[in-house]
């Protein structure tokens, strides 16, 4: 199974974009990212199985995700209006 | 080598090269565009695992949705101020040794896995398949997600009203 491999391969550099990344729009990148390697697992393991559940939960992935997206760039916005930055380590009002 | 491991790799290769370099560019626009041309690889790769509905959704949703939601955002936002900034996080070693972890665990859990013996999809076609699926085994959560959907679209507009 190669397609998992290369799920495996997206996953790990979605989750250093996401670890290593100061950039809030380059982490809401890498979270797309990740869904995506996770997206390609289920639709290789459905073509595995010759069953299309997989697919249709791909396809529910898909539709969280475009709700993440928004929600997570709504959040950004309204953040920056008050905070003038996207840098995740400069926003440390709940930081003790 | 036929024509099918030669698009498995040129996909491949388009997936994971693009996700680099979403990931490590300095500009936000540049990383939008990689981002941009490893989905296009991502739904090449599903339509090599003959998922067609998934390609197209893949590319209207993703690439015609989120992305340009990500390029207005970066436009609405003055992302260049923190161009000549630091690009990571000053304990990078931390977050560099998690993912090398999550890394060696994965792979040894997936050598051992025992897969059954593969099987063939049913000869009707795919968007046929995924109707039914969906229609018929999934319905609830299908009209669940109508419901995510719509307090999303709420969610986001109350956000970014100018006086939240």
């Amino acid at each position: 199974m190669h397609y998992v491999a290369v799920s495996l391969v997206l996953l790990l550099i979605g989750t250093a974009g996401l670890l290593l990344r100061r950039n809030i729009v380059i982490i809401l990148m890498s979270i797309e990212l990740i869904l995506n390697a996770v997206n390609l697992n289920l639709v290789a393991f459905a073509r595995h199985h010759g069953n299309a559940a997989g697919q249709v939960f791909a396809l529910f992935v898909i539709a969280v995700a475009v709700a993440e997206a928004a929600v997570g760039l709504g959040i950004l916005l309204a953040l920056y209006r008050n905070r003038e930055t996207v840098q995740v380590d400069e926003i440390d009002l709940l930081k003790w | 080598m036929t024509l099918d491991t030669l698009f498995f790799y040129a996909f491949t290769t388009l997936t994971l090269g693009g996700a680099a370099l979403a990931v490590t560019r300095p500009s936000a626009v540049h990383a939008a565009i990689a981002l941009m041309v490893s989905l296009l690889g991502v739904a090449g790769l599903y339509l090599q695992l003959t998922a067609e509905f998934l390609f197209v959704a893949q590319i209207i949703l993703y690439i015609g949705g989120i992305l340009l939601l990500f390029l207005f955002v970066i436009m609405l936002v003055n992302l260049d101020a923190g161009r000549g900034l630091r690009q990571f996080h000053r304990r990078w070693t931390v977050g560099a040794a998690v993912t090398a972890v999550a890394g060696v665990v994965l792979a040894v859990l997936g050598s051992r896995v025992q897969l059954p013996p593969a099987q063939r999809m049913p000869e009707t076609g795919n968007v046929e398949l995924v109707a039914d699926t969906l229609l018929q085994d999934y319905l609830v959560p299908f009209e669940v997600v109508s419901l995510l959907l719509l307090v999303a679209v709420v969610g986001s507009v109350l956000l970014g009203r100018k006086r939240a």
